[in-house]
């Protein structure tokens, strides 16, 4: 799969990675909300995203909505510069729950 | 002195990975033009949206459609022209969504309007489809 997921600490963290254009969008939807269905946490790891379009960030609203909706934790974590860029162009930083790092959300429940 | 000088000229098909090697000349035209690299991927972001609404909704993810990108430059301001030969698009209908309405999609409108200068359809062309340009000012 394009897209691997961990299990960490109760978490499935997604990792996307590269470019999450149209092409590729589809598939981090999919892996995004797979994770949710089985009705647990996720977090989506964006530390090595170098391009995201809106398809991209539709798949991260989706999965967003969707968390919320079933009482469900659903967050970023390490998203990169080019990935930050979008999402405050879109205005989604507000609303996106963020972390600077995977370890900086885990450790809050330490 | 010429007014506008084309730097490429791009014909491609309405597939998503197609996308991709867009960028990639796109990236390569706007540091020829001299855009920084702000500027630049304000711009193929923007170009990559516009590509994306043609792909989705003007050719409806059908494969088989034609896209073409004329990127040019004119003093003061990079020129990017975007063809389709898809069904004509009523500009009034074209809008963003209201961005605290948070749900998937309607936003590369939004995108390509933060982004970039200038936006709008020009007089549709002969033959049909659709004539999208983009400006963004540039220094020099």
């Amino acid at each position: 799969m394009a897209f691997p997921v961990e299990d960490k600490q109760g978490f499935q963290v997604v990792l996307l990675n590269g470019e999450v254009d149209l092409s590729r969008s589809p598939d981090a939807r999919k892996v995004i909300l797979k994770s949710l269905k089985k009705m647990r946490n996720v977090l989506v790891d964006l530390s090595a995203v170098e391009y995201i379009d809106s398809s991209g960030v539709a798949s991260l609203v989706e999965g967003f909505q969707y968390a919320r909706s079933n009482n469900l934790e659903f967050g970023l974590v390490g998203v990169s510069e080019a990935a930050m860029n979008v999402l405050r162009l879109a205005r989604l930083d507000q609303v996106f729950p963020v972390y600077a790092s995977l370890e900086e959300r885990l450790a809050a429940d330490a | 002195m010429q007014d506008s000088e084309e730097l490429v000229f791009l014909s491609f098909s309405s597939r998503p990975s197609r996308l991709k090697l867009l960028r990639c000349v796109l990236r390569d035209a706007a540091d020829m033009a001299g855009l920084d690299g702000d500027t630049t991927d304000a711009v193929v972001l923007a170009v990559n949206e516009a590509c994306m609404n043609i792909i989705q909704h003007g050719y409806d993810m059908q494969p088989d459609g034609r896209i073409e990108v004329r990127v040019s430059r004119e003093p003061g301001a990079l020129v990017l022209q975007l063809r389709d030969y898809a069904q004509r698009v009523d500009p009034g209908t074209v809008r963003s969504r209201a961005l605290d309405d948070i749900r998937p999609g309607g936003l590369g409108v939004h995108l390509i309007a933060s982004l970039m200068d200038e936006s709008g359809f020009l007089e549709s062309p002969s033959g049909g489809g659709n004539l999208f340009q983009m400006k963004k000012f540039i220094a020099g």
